[in-house]
């Protein structure tokens, strides 16, 4: 029988605490943080953009995933967004999960913090996906609970992010922008739209995304996500659009886009790519794309000041 | 809306939450009822997206945490074992990098892997590994600091492991089979026989050594605080040719300590 032994230590102190200075990200495009894309993005000159990273992979102790967050943190503004705060879930917020996000906010300064309308954890199990509520008075209170505890003990402003999904529930009497109006109502946070969530939900729940942006919150849009999604057909052959982060935008999405951007301003945009993750310069290559909208129509629409 | 209060409701959504996620990693149980999809479409294929993305996200995540034990078995057998022990014990963090820790006692209770009586032991090392990964930053012991210790004392030092040591002792050739498969490289036979594993953070980077006879219990006398002197007896009374200066001089390239300490004496 084999053991591994926790080897007895005193606890560990950091040396240094680095202090960030802000940068703007107001007008500029950005991209998920891969590990793997470290080194080249290292061997760029210096350039605009940010670098979003999800919370969970950086709330280890120490080692390599803080060492190159912490480089990248000194070039770039950067993005903290939750994944797994349950926010959307019946059940009081982890105590433990939130205190590790406070931390993380407050050693990495990040230039915005946003997290997910739905629920991963129920009944101390955690699903590893972002899990659908239906919107009514009852969801209503406990996610506007929930994301006045989590903005409270982060001392910031989140920007809620609109799911994408698969089946709704005959228990919601609310619409979903009409849910998100509210929440941003009485908690004050921002929204971070997702327009490829909301090309996948229309196109699973067969309605027009532009009806859905019409009623959109737009006021309240303080980041915007851009991600490839994938078709699948159901056993009765119909298609079925699924929210995979596994490719480049779709034109689709990328016309949504420009409309939003031309209504909105410069809204902060991040390309999500998230799985069969590309090299490099395919990444940069989507984010370039995105910037370029964002300087032909950015000045044109409403200019807001995001987070700073 | 009725007149319903407040713990009504919270009851309700608790309901409902318990209804949607207890089908996901339970493929027999029934649609939740109050799931609805747009007509013509079937709401099972729907509700079974969710299924599919919890189990294959935590597949993954298995898989991602120990790619050896996969290479030994095959991607076809590791998913089928995964698929097991997902179901039969999700993850409770969400912090997926700290999930998986009983994922060896799950292989030595597994029925297909009774072959394989070693690679539980593999399994300890990447988990081991993972964790050396993620452990705290500290500074690693200055070799002039003991050098400069005089000779007549250096037997009374104490010394303070780094937070990423970790040590793995295994009756199979685990460290071998470790090894070999957390590579791409050609896998050659190897000699039957026990194995301890050293894992440490030395530069940012995560090593496993093969640690001679005696050297584990040497090193673990030293985590419980012995001083090197009554360390070093326990290691050489198991294995008399342990070469002690070659043995540190390894461990302070490994980063094994982060600081050393002596009993004041009295002069």
């Amino acid at each position: 029988m084999a053991r591994t032994h926790l080897i007895r230590q005193q606890p560990a102190g950091k040396a240094e605490t680095l202090r960030f200075t802000p940068l703007r990200v107001v007008g500029q495009a950005g991209t998920s943080f891969k590990p793997e894309h470290f080194a080249a993005i290292l061997e760029d000159p210096p350039q605009q953009g940010f670098f979003e990273v999800h919370a969970e992979n950086y709330m280890g102790a120490g080692g390599p995933a803080h060492a190159s967050l912490e480089s990248i943190r000194r070039d770039y503004p950067v993005s903290i967004h939750g994944v797994c705060m349950s926010l959307g879930g019946p059940s009081p917020l982890d105590p433990q999960h939130l205190e590790r996000f406070r931390l993380l906010v407050e050693r990495y300064e990040p230039a915005m913090v946003s997290e997910h309308l739905a629920w991963s954890t129920h009944e101390n199990v955690f699903f590893n996906d972002l899990l659908p509520l239906p919107y009514n008075l009852t969801t209503l209170l406990h996610v506007c609970e929930h994301v006045d505890r989590m903005q409270a003990t982060i001392k910031r402003r989140i920007f809620l992010e609109n799911p994408s999904t698969y089946v709704a529930f005959e228990h919601s009497t609310m619409s979903e922008t009409d849910f998100l109006a509210e929440v941003v109502k009485r908690t004050g946070c921002g929204l971070l739209l997702d327009i490829n969530n909301v090309f996948v939900s229309a196109a699973n729940h067969r309605f027009s995304p532009m009806t859905y942006l019409e009623s959109f919150p737009l006021a309240a849009v303080e980041q915007v996500h851009l991600a490839g999604h994938t078709e699948q057909l159901d056993s009765e052959g119909q298609p079925v659009l699924i929210d995979s982060h596994d490719g480049p935008v779709s034109d689709a999405v990328w016309q949504l886009y420009e409309t939003i951007i031309n209504r909105c301003g410069p809204v902060p945009t991040l390309i999500e790519w998230d799985s069969e993750i590309p090299d490099w310069p395919v990444l940069r290559a989507e984010a370039l794309a995105a910037q370029q909208i964002l300087d032909r129509h950015g000045a044109t629409g409403q200019v807001r000041d995001a987070a700073e | 809306m009725p007149q319903n209060n407040t713990v009504q409701l919270s009851q309700s959504g608790r309901k409902q939450a318990f209804l949607f996620s207890s089908g996901l990693l339970a493929p027999d149980s029934p649609i939740p009822a109050d799931l609805r999809s747009p007509h013509g479409t079937a709401l099972a294929d729907r509700y079974n997206i969710y299924r599919n993305n919890v189990t294959v996200s935590l597949i993954n995540a298995v898989a991602s945490i120990f790619p050896a034990v996969q290479r030994i078995t095959g991607p076809d057998f590791f998913r089928a074992m995964a698929r097991f022990y997902i179901r039969a014990r999700p993850p409770s963090s969400p912090l997926l990098f700290e999930y998986g820790r009983d994922f060896a006692e799950f292989i030595e209770a597994y029925e297909y892997a009774q072959t394989m009586p070693w690679l539980p032991d593999v399994a300890r090392i990447e988990r081991a590994w993972l964790d050396a990964y993620h452990a705290a930053d500290a500074d690693g012991l200055d070799p002039a600091g003991l050098a400069a210790i005089p000779q007549e004392r250096v037997g009374l030092i104490r010394f303070t492991m780094h937070p990423a040591t970790r040590i793995v002792r295994s009756l199979y050739p685990a460290v071998s089979i470790f090894s070999q498969n957390r590579a791409d490289g050609e896998v050659l036979p190897v000699d039957d026989r026990p194995e301890d594993a050293l894992i440490t953070r030395s530069g940012n980077q995560v090593q496993v050594r093969l640690l001679d006879t005696g050297a584990a219990e040497f090193l673990l006398a030293l985590s419980d605080g012995a001083q090197l002197q009554d360390a070093a007896q326990v290691g050489l009374g198991l294995n008399p040719g342990l070469d002690l200066a070659q043995l540190i001089a390894v461990m302070l390239e490994a980063n094994v300590f982060s600081s050393l300490e002596m009993d004041q004496i009295d002069d």
